[in-house]
C-alpha cells in the first residue's frame, strides 16, 4: 500500500493519517499550508492531568487575525524527510475564520471546504491543516492510551467540611450505589474520576423531566443505533478547563461552525486571567504573550468514535462525523500525538 | 341544574335568627365567595351559613386526596362543577415513593358521575389515573370542559385519544410532566375535525408524530396560551401569533429556529425554554424580544451569561426557574453559579419566586439577591451537591437562608439546600411567620433543628424532609402541629418505628403511615408520611405501606 498521503491529494477526497514523530506542539493552520513540523504524537502517557492544570495561554488576538507561525507539522514517516511548513495558530485565531479555521478541518467528500493549497505530506503523518487539502485516507485511530488522558475530574475525596451526622445519614440512610461522600464542587483537578454518589431521588428532578433531559442529551449511538432527527448533544472537554461543556452537532452543517462556536465557548481558558465574562484585555497582546503563544502549545480538535478510537476532528465528511462522534475534546497538540499511527491502519481495515 | 335542597334546620325555639334571610338569597351572596380558604370560614360562621354555603360551592379543592373520602366530599357539597385533586406526597417526583402507592382516581370518578354529572372540570396532581378511567371520564360527563393533570401517571395515549374522541365540549386539555406512555402520535387527531372549542392546549411532553396541519389549525385559533413539540414547521402560524401569552414546549428550539419566534414574543409572559438546550447568546437573542416577561424557565445551560441577558431584558419578571441539563452528570459540566443569580436580581427587581439548581452558592450572592428582591413568596435554591459549603468561605449556607427568612417577610414556600446547621432552622423558626412549605434534604445537626420549626412557623402546612438527622424527640414534638398540617414527610432521618407508633396512638386523627426499605432493620421508620383524615386509614394502602 503507498504511503497514504504521498502525493495523495485528491480534490475534495478527505481523511489522511498523521503520524508524529517531533515532540514540539505546535498548531497546525490550515490555508498557507507551507511547511509542516513533527510532531510527537507518542507522548499520550504524560497523562493530562499534570499538564491541564496549567493552561496554556493563547491569544486572544484571533479577532485581530493574528498569525503565529510557530506550530508546525511535520509529516513523515518516521526517519523521513518531512516538507516544512508554516502554520498558524489555529486553535484561536479566528479573526477571520474563512483563513484561519479554528480547527482547520477537512472538506466534505463533495470538496465543499477545498482549499487552495495542496501539500505533499510524506509518510503518513499529517497536519491538521492538511485535512483542508483533502487528502483520501481512512481514519485514524488515537492510541489507546488516550483515553488515560482525559482531563482529570472533581476528586472524590472526603471533603474536610463534612459533618459527621450527615455522612452517616447519607452513606447509611439514603441509597448510595456508589459510596463516596459528595464531591466538593471545586476540588481541584485530581485525578480519580469521581464517583458522585448517586443519591436516589436527588437532585430533585422530576423524573419526566430527566427522561426528557436523558432523550435530548443522548448520542446518537444510543438512539435506536442511528441519529435521529433530534438533537445531537456530545460534551466537550478541554485539556485545563476546569468544566466540561455540551454542543448540538445538529446546530452546526460544517466544521467550521462548530470550530468557530468552540472557540467561543473555550476561548477564556485559554487566555490566563480571563474569567467567564470574557477578558476586557484581550486586545492588547503583549510581547512577550505573543512570543508565549508562538511558542506555547496549541491545541487540536479531537473526538471519539463509536469504536471508542480518538481521532483527530476534520477527517471525514461532516456527517460521517456527526454520526460516529461520541465525545470532543480539546487537546493540546502534545497530548495528540499518538492519534495518528492507528489511522491508516483503521481506514484501511474499514476500507 | 342544581339539586334542590331540602329546608333542614328549623328555627330553634326562644332564639331569634340574626337575619332572616332566605336562604336562597344567602347562597345567591355567597356565590361569588371563591377562595376555599374564605369559604371554609364562612361555613364555620353559623349553621345556617354552612349549608349555605355548602349549596353554592361549586368548586371544591382537596390538597390532600386520602384527608377525605369521596363519599364525603360529595355528602357535603352537592353542586360540584370543578375539582382539584392532588394525591401522592411530594418526594413522589422524585421516585421516593414506589410505585402503585395509591392516589388512584378511580373510585373518585365513580361517585362522581353519579353525583356530579354535570362536571364540568378537573385537576389532578401527582395522581393514579389509568386509561380506563379517562374513557370513564370522556364519557360521563357531557358538559366536561378542562382536563388538567400535572405529574400524573397511569395512562397512555389511548387515554388522551379517549378524551379527544369524546370530550365534544372540551376547551382545556393541560397535560404536564407527566409519566405517560407514548403510543402513537394518533391521539391528536381524535379530535373531530369541526372542533372550535379548544383554547387551551398543552401537551409539550409527547414525541408523538403530530400532524403539523392539524396543529396549525388549532394553533391558529388559539388567542392566549399555546405549547407545541416540534416548532418548526410552525412558523408561519408564529407570525400569526400576535396575542401569544405563554409558550413552551420547545424541544429542539436551536439557534436556527428561535428567530422564528420573534414576532410572536412581544406580548409573551411565559416562556418556558426548560427542555431546549440554549446558550447564552442565544437566550439574550432571544430575550431582547421578550420584553413583557414574566415568567420564565430555561435550562442552566445558559449560564450566568444568559442569566445576565435575563437581567437586562425583563424588568417585569416574577418568576424565575432554571433547570439543570445534567443534574447527574459525574463530569463538572458547567451550570449556573451565584453570579448569575446575583445578576437576575439586579435587573429583576419585581423576582418573587425562584427555583435555582446550581453547583457552588455563596451566602454573600443569597443575601445580595433577597436584599434585591424582598418580595420573595417562593425560594427554592438547590445547591446540587450535597453538604455543600459556602465556596469561597467554606462556612455553612446558614446565613444565606437566614437572610432570605429575615428580609422577605412574605415567604410562603422554602427550600433550602448546602451545608447547614441547626442554626438555619433556627433563623427560620423565628423569622418565617408566613411560611407554608419547607422542603430540607440533607440539613441540620440536632433534633433541635425541626423542632425549631415546628415550634416557630405558625402557619406551616407542609413539612418535607429527607436524610437529616432528626429522630423521634423531633418528631414528637410536633404532636400538637400536625393536625393543623396537611402533612409531615421524613425520609432517611432517624425515626424508629415506636415513636410513629405512639404518636398514632396519641393522635387518632392523624394517618401515620410508614415505608421500610428492604435492608433497614426492624426499628428503624425509614420513610414516615404523616396527614390528618377525617376519613381515617386508607382502605386502599398497598402491603408496603404500614398504617400505624
Amino acid at each position: 500500500m503507498t504511503p497514504p498521503l504521498l502525493g495523495g491529494e485528491e480534490e475534495g477526497q478527505s481523511n489522511a493519517s498523521l503520524v508524529a514523530s517531533s515532540p514540539s506542539i505546535d498548531c497546525i493552520s490550515s490555508q498557507n499550508g507551507l511547511g509542516l513540523k513533527e510532531r510527537n504524537y507518542l507522548g499520550l502517557s504524560d497523562c493530562s492531568s499534570v499538564d491541564s492544570s496549567t493552561v496554556s495561554s493563547l491569544s486572544e488576538e484571533s479577532k485581530n487575525n493574528m498569525n503565529f507561525k510557530a506550530t508546525e507539522l511535520r509529516l513523515g514517516l518516521p526517519g523521513s524527510q518531512s516538507p516544512e511548513r508554516e502554520t498558524e495558530l489555529c486553535l484561536l485565531g479566528s479573526g477571520k475564520l474563512d483563513e484561519k479555521p479554528l480547527f482547520p478541518l477537512l472538506p466534505s467528500k463533495d470538496g465543499i471546504y477545498s482549499s487552495s493549497q495542496k501539500n505533499v505530506v510524506l509518510g503518513n503523518k499529517r497536519g491538521f491543516s492538511d485535512t483542508m487539502d483533502g487528502f483520501s485516507e481512512g481514519k485514524f485511530s488515537g492510541n489507546p492510551g488516550i483515553n488515560a488522558m482525559l482531563p482529570s475530574r472533581p476528586s472524590g475525596a472526603q471533603p474536610t467540611i463534612m459533618k459527621e451526622v450527615p455522612t452517616k445519614v447519607l452513606q447509611e440512610r439514603s441509597r448510595v450505589t456508589n459510596v463516596t461522600s459528595p464531591n466538593h464542587v471545586n476540588a481541584s483537578n485530581n485525578s480519580a474520576p469521581a464517583a458522585k454518589a448517586q443519591v436516589v431521588g436527588w437532585p430533585p428532578i422530576r423524573s419526566f423531566r430527566k427522561n426528557s433531559l436523558a432523550t435530548t442529551s443522548k448520542n446518537n449511538d444510543e438512539v435506536d443505533g442511528k441519529p435521529g432527527p433530534g438533537a445531537l448533544f456530545v460534551k466537550v472537554s478541554m485539556d485545563g478547563a476546569p468544566y466540561l461543556r455540551k454542543v448540538d452537532l445538529r446546530t452546526y452543517s460544517a466544521y467550521q461552525e462548530l470550530s468557530s462556536a468552540l472557540e467561543k465557548m473555550f476561548s477564556c481558558f485559554t487566555i490566563g486571567q480571563c474569567g467567564s465574562h470574557g477578558a476586557p484585555g484581550r486586545e492588547k497582546l503583549s510581547e512577550s504573550k505573543l512570543r508565549d503563544l508562538l511558542h506555547g502549545s496549541e491545541y487540536v480538535l479531537t473526538y471519539e468514535d463509536k469504536d471508542g478510537d480518538w481521532m483527530l476532528v476534520g477527517d471525514v465528511p461532516w456527517e460521517m462525523f456527526i454520526d460516529s462522534c461520541k465525545k470532543l475534546k480539546i487537546m493540546k497538540g502534545s497530548d495528540a500525538i499518538g492519534l495518528a499511527p492507528r489511522a491508516v491502519e483503521k481506514s484501511k481495515n474499514r476500507n | 341544574m342544581s339539586s334542590k335542597r331540602k329546608k333542614e334546620s328549623p328555627e330553634s325555639d326562644g332564639s331569634t335568627r340574626a337575619s332572616n334571610f332566605p336562604d336562597e338569597v344567602l347562597e345567591r351572596v355567597l356565590g361569588p365567595v371563591k377562595s376555599h380558604k374564605d369559604r371554609s370560614s364562612v361555613s364555620l360562621v353559623c349553621k345556617d351559613w354552612y349549608n349555605a354555603e355548602r349549596w353554592s360551592r361549586t368548586h371544591v379543592f382537596i390538597g390532600n386526596c386520602y384527608s377525605v373520602s369521596p363519599e364525603i366530599v360529595t355528602r357535603r357539597f352537592p353542586n360540584i362543577r370543578s375539582v382539584t385533586l392532588k394525591g401522592k406526597p411530594r418526594f413522589s417526583d422524585f421516585n421516593l415513593v414506589p410505585p402503585n402507592w395509591g392516589a388512584d382516581i378511580q373510585n373518585w370518578l365513580v361517585l362522581f358521575a353519579t353525583k356530579y354529572p354535570c362536571l364540568e372540570e378537573l385537576r389532578l396532581k401527582r395522581m393514579t389515573v389509568t386509561d380506563e378511567s379517562l374513557e370513564f371520564l370522556a364519557l360521563s360527563f357531557p358538559n366536561f370542559k378542562a382536563l388538567s393533570l400535572l405529574s400524573c401517571d397511569g395512562f397512555s395515549t389511548d387515554g388522551l385519544a379517549a378524551i379527544a374522541t369524546h370530550c365534544k365540549n372540551l376547551v382545556e386539555l393541560d397535560i404536564q410532566e407527566n409519566d405517560i406512555d407514548d403510543k402513537s402520535g394518533g391521539w391528536l387527531s381524535c379530535f373531530p375535525e369541526t372542533f372550535t372549542s379548544l383554547e387551551i392546549l398543552n401537551f409539550a411532553n409527547l414525541n408523538s408524530d403530530v400532524n403539523f396541519d392539524f396543529l396549525e389549525r388549532l394553533i391558529s385559533t388559539f388567542s392566549q396560551d399555546l405549547t407545541a413539540n416540534q416548532c418548526s414547521e410552525l412558523e408561519s402560524a408564529f407570525n400569526n401569533c400576535k396575542n401569544l401569552r405563554t409558550l413552551s414546549g420547545l424541544w429542539e428550539a436551536t439557534a436556527l429556529f428561535l428567530p422564528v419566534l420573534y414576532p410572536a414574543c412581544s406580548n409573551l409572559t411565559f416562556l418556558n425554554l426548560s427542555y431546549a438546550a440554549l446558550q447564552s447568546s442565544e437566550l439574550a437573542k432571544l430575550l431582547a424580544h421578550c420584553p413583557n416577561l414574566r415568567r420564565l424557565w430555561v435550562l442552566d445551560t445558559v449560564e450566568d451569561k444568559g442569566l445576565e441577558a435575563v437581567g437586562l431584558n425583563c424588568p417585569l419578571l416574577e418568576e424565575l426557574r432554571v433547570f439543570p441539563a445534567d443534574p447527574f452528570d459525574n463530569e463538572i459540566i458547567h451550570g449556573v453559579t451565584e453570579s448569575g443569580f446575583v445578576a437576575v436580581s439586579y435587573g429583576c427587581r419585581r423576582l418573587h419566586y425562584v427555583l435555582y439548581f446550581c453547583r457552588q452558592m455563596t451566602n454573600a450572592a443569597v443575601a445580595t439577591v433577597v436584599q434585591n428582591c424582598p418580595d420573595f413568596t417562593h425560594f427554592r435554591l438547590c445547591i446540587m451537591t450535597p453538604h455543600q459549603p459556602d465556596y469561597l468561605t467554606d462556612e455553612p449556607m446558614d446565613e444565606a437562608f437566614g437572610a432570605v427568612v429575615k428580609t422577605c417577610t412574605k415567604l410562603q414556600r422554602l427550600a433550602v439546600s448546602g451545608l447547614l446547621t441547626d442554626l438555619t432552622f433556627e433563623y427560620i423558626g423565628k423569622y418565617a411567620k408566613n411560611l407554608e412549605t419547607l422542603s430540607v434534604a440533607f440539613a441540620g445537626s440536632s433534633d433541635w433543628g425541626m423542632r425549631c420549626v415546628l415550634d416557630g412557623c405558625p402557619k406551616l402546612r407542609k413539612l418535607e424532609i429527607r436524610d437529616c438527622p432528626f429522630g423521634n424527640a423531633a418528631l414528637l414534638s410536633g404532636l400538637g402541629k400536625y393536625e393543623s398540617m396537611r402533612s409531615l414527610w421524613m425520609s432517611a432521618c432517624k425515626v424508629t418505628m415506636n415513636a410513629c407508633r405512639l404518636l398514632a396512638r396519641q393522635m387518632p386523627r392523624l394517618n401515620v403511615e410508614v415505608m421500610k426499605d428492604e435492608e433497614s432493620d426492624d426499628s428503624q421508620a425509614d420513610k414516615v408520611y404523616v396527614y390528618r383524615s377525617v376519613s381515617g386509614p386508607r382502605r386502599d394502602a398497598p402491603p408496603f405501606v404500614l398504617t400505624l
